[in-house]
């Protein structure tokens, strides 16, 4: 008689996930095109997304501030490992991405740029889908891409590694 | 106020990425059991049990020490769940310790385990929540951009890494209970392994196992029952700080250094490298040495890859780190944090075998988890404090 | 042994919460620290309890850190457990002497996913769960068994729950309350036999703080401090057919060691999710009929889960603040049908 050893029990739940007012704010902008943050009253530092708080300050976060969508990459990772998951196919570049108004870096990926070319500092801008096709979901970014402008200085992003 | 809290008893099991031969249940009591051998203790003499593990999801089991209480003998005991995320496993050896410590109990049986085959972990922790693009790859796609980030500031060699990868796996094949082992591995295999997530490669990573790590606590006056030499708990460290703020440090975080120094106070140690004579760190990315030998004092910020190079962490050096070959060899993550603190006292109690250092008398286990936010640390010798 | 006691206590319930863990949590937080009178980086150690399941996301307690202060670093941990036993943690820790005084939290959504399901995965993998035996039938199970050991009646059952949601008119946390007569709710149809839809825990979203503070400290924070005087829990193995599903025997243990019957109580909080538990815990803790339960409404008003035992000691300890006692027994439960118990005796100074 063969021992059992193992069995297969699949599991399937699911849960209605509800963002927040915060992260609402910012999915909405996103819908209309527009990056949001929220600036934090006591720090003044622009969180983006907007999460409704300041972790560093413990408090609400109340004040609405648009960003740019063209930022600098501040590091990366080339993700080389396949996952069942992910948007991307690998390989791919994962960059953490500062956007100019922003005071936390904000992780997306890189494309239409060769892997090796990529390195901290450059300078890169969202590509966004189709106008029609905007909704108030992250995938409304497609990527970053990197735009012809010169990289920023080392100093000017280092306190955010 | 604090009663006195030593280690009398340790028990592993076998790591490996499947251990299809055994259930939850049957993995758990293989590193109770051999706990309770080792102190020469029944379950009957265990007063209370602290279970620790990463999320549950890892498993498919919500909660899944409800329904181990009885393998662990916990029935009609209290029975806490620990989980701190990565650090979990040294957190669970510090609230048992705790329990001690508190004078409210006086022996107290801690586990850490994790059974990672039994669901997919990699998904476990890329859950997508909609609205999002999941384009973090697991941990190593979180970690990777900072060990970039670390490089640039230290100017480090890009081969340090490899050399910890390389140590790390040398010292796991003296170590019975490890998971990868790999003999006759040499610098230009792990060189040429494949890229995961640039700058971490495949040999640089650390492997997804089942295994479970057990300790025993013992007050004072049940150690000096003991038959086998107490690890005396000199201090343990617990720090926290949020996952993302706009400034933060996660290279060198300010609550990795503040726990050191809140540890060494309590332990009063004033310079580490000196006094401590081998460590078990917490290192899933080869890369994490250099950086956590900065963060916990070793070495002054930007030179930790200098004590790599220089073979200081060697086994035969002056700072061995990671005898057992660390969470580069085996990483069931719920045990990991809590298997560093259990090789410390192994080395005190002088029962590390193959991989144990000549002349221990202090040690250091210490774990770290989320965000490079979660920091668990403890001291352990031969003496009492 | 330190005394240790609760300064100050807040929490949140809602059948729905539109807000996310952390906007919820974070006014909570924020009262209970702002009412023990200690500023955020004066208090030594923090601890909360909250499930990933519950969330449906590994790490889900990660993301509260951001509505508690952790900045500077805090001396923090985590159980998966209900709120009450991260008291008990901290209140262990207090002990050590390595801290005197604590942040305690604990928040949870049941709402978002089907907690009955969910709650299947807290059984045995291997040999349970692939049944699915969701929540309400197994305490519907014991139901079953309590009522045909002990000759108690559905109209017993239907008692507790008219008393519970008369009290719970006057929680501005209770999620069901109201006026409601014994006859109405019999004549209600079954949901589980013999449990009826009032007789098992409303879905709610919730979360809830408390300060503790040890010894003289406490005197200076607060005009009456309520004091810690026994505090145990224990566990009962999980599967159903392993224990006496009639009676409580980890809270009879906690119980005695917690010291309950050293003096007069004069009510009690008790995690009882469904009705017929409240008659289970009743019996465990050896408590006469003169003894008030659940004044607050208790489990049946409002269930946030991972939270409502740790709700039950702070709806104790702001009773006995408030001069309404001056003695107490709350207690907590998680795991199917009261498979762990935590009990909590509290006096006011």
């Amino acid at each position: 008689m063969e021992l059992v050893k193992s069995i297969t029990t699949p599991v399937v739940l699911d849960y209605d996930y509800v963002t927040g007012r915060a992260q609402s704010r910012f999915l909405r902008g996103i819908a209309e095109g527009r990056i949001l943050g929220q600036r934090c009253i006591e720090c003044k530092r622009v969180y983006v997304p907007s999460r409704g708080a300041c972790p560093r300050c413990a408090v609400r976060t109340e004040e609405e501030v648009q960003v740019s969508d063209k930022g600098t990459v501040t590091t990366f990772c080339i993700v080389r490992v396949p996952s069942e998951n992910l948007a991307f196919n690998p390989p791919y570049a994962c960059a953490a991405v500062l956007l100019d108004g922003a005071n936390i870096p904000f992780t997306h990926v890189l494309q239409e740029c060769a892997l090796e070319d990529v390195r901290m500092g450059m300078r890169v801008q969202a590509v966004w889908v189709a106008k029609e096709q905007l909704g108030p979901t992250m995938s409304s970014i497609r990527y970053f891409k990197p735009i012809a402008e010169p990289d920023a200085e080392y100093d000017t992003f280092k306190e955010h590694l | 106020m604090a009663q006195r809290s030593a280690v009398i008893g340790i028990g592993q099991t076998k790591y490996d990425a499947k251990r299809i031969d055994v259930s939850m249940p049957g993995l758990v009591r293989e590193a109770a059991v051999r706990a309770l051998e080792d102190a020469d203790l029944s379950w009957r003499d265990i007063d209370a049990v602290v279970i620790g593990k990463a999320p549950d999801m890892f498993e498919g089991v919500m909660m899944p020490e409800l329904f181990l209480a009885d393998a662990l003998g916990a029935a009609g005991k209290p029975m806490i769940r620990v989980h701190t995320a990565g650090s979990v496993g040294g957190s669970t050896g510090i609230v048992a310790s705790s329990l001690v410590e508190s004078g409210v109990f006086e022996r107290v049986l801690c586990v850490g385990f994790e059974k990672q085959s039994e669901s997919n972990a990699m998904w476990a922790l890329t859950v997508s929540t909609p609205f999002s693009v999941a384009v973090v790859a697991g941990a190593g796609g979180y970690f990777a951009p900072l060990i970039r980030a670390y490089i640039r500031r230290s100017g480090a060699p890009e081969d340090t890494g490899i050399r910890v990868a390389l140590k790390d796996r040398q010292n796991a094949l003296k170590n019975p209970y490890a998971h990868v082992k790999i003999p006759g591995l040499t610098f230009d295999q792990v060189m040429n392994s494949p890229m995961l997530w640039d700058p971490v490669r495949y040999l640089e990573t650390c492997p997804s196992s089942d295994g479970a790590c057990a300790m025993i606590f013992a007050s004072e006056a049940k150690a000096a029952k003991s038959p086998g030499k107490p690890a005396w708990v000199h201090a343990t460290a617990m720090r926290s700080e949020p996952t993302m703020f706009a400034g933060r440090d996660q290279v060198n975080p300010l609550a990795a250094r503040m726990n050191a120094k809140d540890l060494y106070s309590k332990a009063r140690i004033t310079n580490p490298r000196q006094e401590i004579d081998c460590a078990e760190i917490y290192v899933p990315f080869s890369w994490f040495e250099p950086m956590w030998l900065e963060s916990m004092g070793f070495a002054e910020e930007g030179q930790g890859w200098k004590m790599t190079y220089e073979g200081a962490t060697a086994i035969d050096g002056d700072l061995p780190v990671n005898m057992s070959g660390g969470v580069l060899s085996s990483n069931p993550i719920g045990a990991s944090g809590l298997i560093r603190f259990a090789e410390a006292a192994m080395q005190v109690r002088g029962q590390a075998g193959e991989h144990q250092v000549d002349g221990v008398h202090k040690a250091l286990g210490h774990a770290y988890g989320g965000g490079s936010q979660y920091f668990s640390t403890y001291i352990v010798a031969d003496h009492k404090p | 042994m330190r005394d240790v006691a609760i300064v100050s206590f807040a929490q949140s319930a809602k059948a729905r919460e539109t807000r996310n863990e952390v906007e919820i949590l974070m006014p909570v937080v924020q009262e209970a620290v702002k009412n023990s009178k200690l500023a955020r980086q004066e208090i030594g150690f923090t601890c909360s309890g909250s499930s990933d399941y519950l969330q449906g996301q590994s790490f889900a307690f990660v993301g509260a850190l951001d509505a508690v202060g952790a900045w500077p670093p805090i001396k923090e941990s985590h159980v998966e457990m209900d709120g009450a036993w991260a008291l008990y943690e901290a209140w262990i820790k207090i002990q050590t002497g390595d801290v005197d005084s604590a942040l305690v939290y604990s928040f949870g959504k049941s709402s978002p996913g089907d907690l009955p399901e969910i709650l299947a995965l807290q059984l045995d993998p291997y040999t349970m769960t692939p049944l699915w035996p969701d929540a309400h039938s197994l305490a519907a199970l014991q139901a079953r068994a309590f009522l045909e050991a002990t000759g108690k009646t559905e109209r017993d059952l239907a008692r507790v729950v008219a008393r519970s949601l008369c009290s719970a008119v006057t929680n501005p946390h209770a999620v069901v309350s109201g006026a409601v007569e014994v006859e109405k709710l019999l004549a209600e149809p079954y949901v589980c036999s013999p449990l009826r839809a009032h007789d098992l825990p409303p879905i709610t979203d919730g979360a809830s703080a408390m300060v503790v503070v040890a010894g003289d400290l406490a005197r200076k924070l607060c005009a009456r401090p309520v004091w810690i005087r026994g505090f145990d829990h224990r566990i009962e193995p999980l599967g159903l057919g392993m224990r006496d599903l009639t009676r409580s025997a980890s809270t009879e243990i906690a119980a005695r060691n917690a010291g309950v019957h050293k003096g007069v109580l004069d009510f009690a909080e008790l995690h009882a999710p469904y009705s017929h538990q409240e008659l289970i815990l009743r019996a465990a803790l050896g408590l006469g009929d003169e003894i008030a339960i659940n004044p607050s409404g208790g489990a049946l008003a409002s269930h946030p889960l991972m939270v409502a035992g740790l709700v039950r000691i702070g709806e104790a300890a702001m009773r006995i603040m408030a001069g309404r006692g001056d003695r107490a027994v709350a207690h907590a439960t998680q795991g199917p049908c009261l498979q762990q118990n935590l009990v909590c005796v509290l006096e006011g100074e």
